[in-house]
This record gives structure tokens, sequence and C-alpha cells, in this order.
């Protein structure tokens, strides 16, 4: 055989595969509104970046007939490309093959491409559209899923790890999204969850529909499992885009920088906050006076909305913001907005991101589903996650900064490295309302007038402690500055810290409170 | 998540005052939307021990009680399968049977009240 026939054969075996489970399953897939995993890759990566390896992997399985059956790739596809000039890992799985199901050399083409990630480097992707465990091979299908959750877990903070749910992702294959730093997600498409409904019926009882079960909506509001919703496949494949050109290649870069832009006229800082703490506002705008182009791109703003997290570009660089959100539960901590911010925090130092942290908030929720939801452990994390980070930390309070709320938003105590605050911030140990009740309770219940004595001691609290002077006075507030002046101190500080040193003590790890 | 979305002028972004809800922390009533969950959260209600529920959705195997029957704190009071396993039901003080809520077969709802002592 000459090498040009030979090359037609290979052409002719690569077309063979490229057909993934048949016309027909193909045709399935595009009525459930879905692409196929190879229309999945193409689309997210940059033109003709994509190069596929072991396309030609094929399956052990002996029993139950599965000798006779042939199973295009295995049901996944994997290889390289780049988005935006960016490399990256890739696995798609293909659910027209054997519905995507996972048997031992489908799992080995997934650790090949994560082993590869982690030599090189470079981000992982994972597509994730599959039935679950291959019955038919058993133990090694359970084998395979293990073998995938530890190399997560040691890629964790190494190199940034993105999971896309396209379809299916139940059982323990749903653990592996669960390791990784960014879940994404369709309305419709995605589902995850350990238990299905079915099962759900058949041991308790109990009816509930996929989507209402584990859908893309459940986990972006309910459960804070996945952190980017969107309504289709290629608008989820924009925003995957668009977190690239915001985060590292690894943990050993930093993010590539842009041109910087300033932030756009709408964005008038000192007309968004009100001066009455009691009212609220909408503090994606304070961000978005602060940022580039006011630019910002929210992580999961559909969940524990009381705290907003994300990134901007300061000076072209990316930063991570963790904000109050006054407009949702007075912007309180809670369960959940500790969760979601310590976790953001953890991200952001390990991958060399410097985090601006914007104040204004009257402290914890209180609530017994609060207390026995475990806010005491899941408070500790914000905390944890604050002390421990030696990325540079910024903290700017704007308005209210109450009591162990104070201390957790990277304030002075637990090192941030820059404190600053507007001159309407108010610093202390709780509300105006809440103190004077405490310290001046004998003079107001003793008053001939109670309710005007209050009125009265509370104005005198308030003229005494509420102001930023009281902390700047001990120099746990580095500077009071105007609205305008944020971003240029906020800018400098950037500047200035970028060789900065901060040593933590050696271990093995820490033990936060999980 | 997309710019696009929220790119509109903050000073056009009125807050629309009847909808703002009022939470109040130590004294102090801040104007604010509230989350799902937090509307949602379900209100506390003490342990009672003479009510008897469900800690695990399943089925009444077996009831071993009757209505107005003597027990002791450690009665066994029926077994309640869920989950492959046939839990029994124990009674954490001494009473009297008051109600059987349940009959044998039937599938019960995790929370649900079984059986009332007095």
């Amino acid at each position: 055989m000459s090498l040009k026939q030979k090359i037609k054969e290979l052409q002719k075996k690569r077309e063979e595969v490229f057909s993934g489970g048949g016309e027909k399953a193909v045709e399935k897939q595009a009525a459930m509104g879905k692409m196929t995993a190879r229309a999945r890759i193409l689309e997210l990566l940059d033109k003709d970046s994509f190069q596929e390896y072991d396309l030609f992997v094929e399956h052990e399985a002996r029993d139950f007939n599965m000798d006779k059956k042939t199973l295009h790739g295995d049901g996944v596809i994997i290889g390289i490309g780049k988005i935006y000039g960016a490399p990256v890992c890739i696995y798609a799985q293909d659910f027209t093959v054997a519905g995507g199901s996972l048997g031992l050399m489908h799992s080995r083409k997934i650790t090949k491409i994560m082993d590869h990630a982690m030599k090189m480097r470079v981000p992982l992707i994972g597509i994730n559209d599959s039935g679950g465990a291959r019955v038919q091979e058993g133990v090694n299908s359970l084998a395979g899923y293990g073998e995938i959750f530890f190399r997560n877990t040691l890629a964790s903070g190494v190199i940034p790890q993105i999971s896309v749910i396209l379809g299916p992702c139940a059982g323990g294959a749903v653990y592996s999204p669960a390791l990784t730093d960014f879940v994404f997600v369709v309305d419709n498409i995605s589902k995850m969850f350990i238990t299905g409904p079915e099962v759900i019926k058949t041991v308790l009882g109990e009816e509930i529909s996929m989507e209402a079960l584990g859908g893309a909506k459940v986990h972006c509001e309910t459960t804070g499992n996945a952190h980017f919703f969107s309504e289709s496949e290629t608008e989820c494949f924009d925003q995957i885009k668009k977190l690239i050109t915001y985060i590292p290649w690894n943990n050993t870069k930093k993010a590539k920088p842009f041109p910087t832009k300033k932030p756009k006229k709408d964005y008038k800082i000192e007309s968004i906050v009100p001066g009455d703490p009691k009212q609220p506002y909408d503090i994606i705008n304070v961000i978005r006076a602060i940022t580039d182009n006011s630019e910002f791109f929210e992580i999961q703003e559909l969940w524990a909305k009381n705290i907003v997290i994300g990134f901007g570009r300061m000076n072209g660089e990316t930063v991570g913001f963790v904000a109050n959100q006054p407009l949702v539960l007075a912007g309180v901590l809670d369960v959940d907005s500790s969760d979601k911010a310590a976790r953001f925090i953890r991200y952001c130092d390990a991958f060399n991101i410097p985090i601006v942290t914007l104040v204004d908030l009257p402290g914890y929720l209180p609530g017994i589903d609060q207390e026995h939801a475990g806010v005491i452990r899941h408070g500790a994390k914000i905390l944890y996650a604050y002390s421990e980070a030696t990325v540079p930390k910024i903290t700017v309070i704007l308005r209210k900064a109450y009591g162990g709320g104070y201390i957790a938003m990277n304030s002075r105590h637990l090192h941030a490295d820059f404190v600053f605050a507007w001159p309407g911030a108010e610093i202390a140990v709780m509300g105006p309302e809440g103190a004077a009740n405490i310290i001046f309770r004998r003079e107001i219940s003793g008053a001939e007038n109670p309710e005007e004595m209050r009125k009265l001691k509370i104005k005198e609290y308030k003229d005494k402690f509420a102001n930023p002077y009281v902390a700047a006075a001990k120099g746990y507030v580095d500077s009071v500055i105007e609205p305008k002046e944020t971003r240029n101190f906020i800018l400098q500080s950037i500047e200035v810290s970028s060789d900065k040193v901060a040593e933590r003590p050696k271990k093995k790890h820490g033990i936060p409170p999980f | 998540m997309s710019d696009s979305k929220k790119e509109n002028s903050p000073e056009k972004e009125v807050v629309k005052k009847p909808r703002l809800k009022s939470l109040n922390i130590d004294g102090t009533k801040y104007k604010t939307n509230f989350t799902k969950s937090f509307e949602e959260r379900k209100a506390y209600s003490p342990y009672n021990e003479k009510k008897i529920t469900a800690f695990i959705p399943g089925s009444i195997v077996k009831i071993n009680v009757k209505k107005g029957q003597k027990i002791r704190a450690g009665s066994k009071l029926l077994i309640l399968e869920a989950m492959k396993m046939k839990n029994r039901i124990i009674a954490p003080v001494n009473g009297i049977i008051k109600k059987i809520l349940v009959k044998e077969g039937e599938n019960v709802s995790k929370n649900q009240l079984l059986i009332e002592l007095e």
C-alpha cells in the first residue's frame, strides 16, 4: 500500500469514529436540544486549534456481549486546544456513544488528558454528558471515577479546572465537577444529582422531576453547586471563554493583563451609596464605578445574593471582588454567603489574584435556622480564608461595618494589607440603635420619657462612634478617603504589592472549617 | 454574569421602594430584599417527646401497640422500613397510646406524625 493509500485509510478510520454513536443517536441528541460532543469542542475552542488524542481507543469489556460492540472513542473525546490563544486540555463525553457511560478505557482517556494538563500546567475543561457508570464494566468503572476524583484533588489550586454540565451528570460522576473550580450549567440541559427521581420515588415515595431535583436553576439558585447559568450551550461557551481571559494558566502565573481603560462616566461613585445606612443600593454599581471599563464578571450571581463575588480588572490586571450586597438581606453574612465568599477568596489566593473587599454589612444574620445550620462553622470559613490568603488584600469600608461582620470582611485584624474607609463609614460593635439600648439601658428606662431619651442616646452614640475616625485613630483604618479617590487608592495598593512577601508557617496543610 | 445586562446607568436603576422588605438586626430596621431560602426558612418547633414522628421517609411494616395501651420508655412502638433497613421505633417516655395515625403497609414521609402519646 502506498503512503497515499494509507493516508486515505486513516481518513476513513477517522470519519468512522467521528460519526460517534451513529446517525440515529446523533439525531436523538439534537432532539434533546443538545450539540454533539465534537461540535461542542469545536465551538468552544479557537478555530482549527483542536488536536485530538486517543481517537482509536477501544473498550476491553468482554462480558454481557460487550465484546461484540464497538464504541467509538469509548464515548469520550480528549485533546488540547486554545481559547483566545490560551492553551487548554479538554475532554467531552459523547452521549451518543453508549449514553456517554464511563467504562475503564473511557476513564483512562479522561485521566490521560488530566495528567497532561497537570504536567503542562494548563487549564482543564471537562464537558460532562453521561448516563453514569457503564454497568457492564462493574467495578472497573467505579475505579475510573475514583482515579478522576484523585486527580481533580491534586490539580486543585495548581491548574484551573472547569466543569461544563451539558446533559446528565448523576451518581458518583457528579463529584468530579464538585471538586473543580467552576461549574457551568445550561437551562433544561444540565441535570446533576446523587440519586435520581426514580430511586427517590422507590425508596422514599417522594415524587420530583429531574429538572426540579437537579436542573440548572436549582444548582444556581438553591444548592450553590454551580457557578454560571445560561440559557443555551452557545451562551455557556461564551461565559467559559470570558472566564478564561480573567484567570491565569496555572498557579505560578498571573492572569494575562489587558489594556487599561477608565471606568465609564455613567457610574458616579458619589451618588450610588445613600447616606442613610438603612437604605439599600446595588453594590455592583460601586464595583463598576471602580473597575476598568466598568466591567464586572460576576460568579454565582443567583445564589447567596447577599454577597457579590467576581472578577474585574484594574489597570488591566485581574482583581477578585468580594462585596456585601445591601440590596439583599441588608448584605449580612450567613451560612451560604460565607461559603460563597470563602471559596472565592481561596481561589484568588491560589491563583495570584489580588482581592478587593467592599464592606457594607450590619453583621451576621440572626435566627434559629442559621444557628442550627452551623453559622459558626460556616462563618468561620471566611475568617480562615482571609487570614490564610497571602495575595494583596485591600479593603474599602463604604458604610456599615458592625461587629463580627467587620472583623470577617478582611479587616486589618485579619492582616489586610490596606484598609480604607469612606467618610460615612460606621465602624462599631453594632448599629447605634442596638448599642444605645445596651449602654444606656438604665438612663432610658429611668427617664421620664424613655422614647425621647432613647432617641437622644442613639444620637449620642452615633455622633461618638458611628464614624471611621475612632478606628483611624488606632491605625485600624489606613486612610479615610473620598469615594472618588477609591479607584486610585486601590490601583496604587495593587501596584505597590506586586512583590509582596507574606510568610506563613510551614505545614502540610491547615484544617479549615470545611 | 454577562456585562451587557447591567450596564445601564446606575442612576436609572431606582430601587422600587414598595417592594423592599424590612430586616431587623440589633434593633435597626434595614430596607432590603429577601432571598428565597430566607423566606422559605422553616419555623423552629421544639421537640415534643409525646409526638412520635418519622425520622426518615419509609413504610410502616408493623405496629406493635394499640390505642389506650400503657407503654414504658423503651417499648417497641412500630417498625419503620427505610433504605432497606427495618428501624424499631421506640417510646422515648412512659405513657399511654393516645392516637395511632398510620396503618401497616402505609408509606410515610419524613417528619410525619405516627403516634401520639399522653
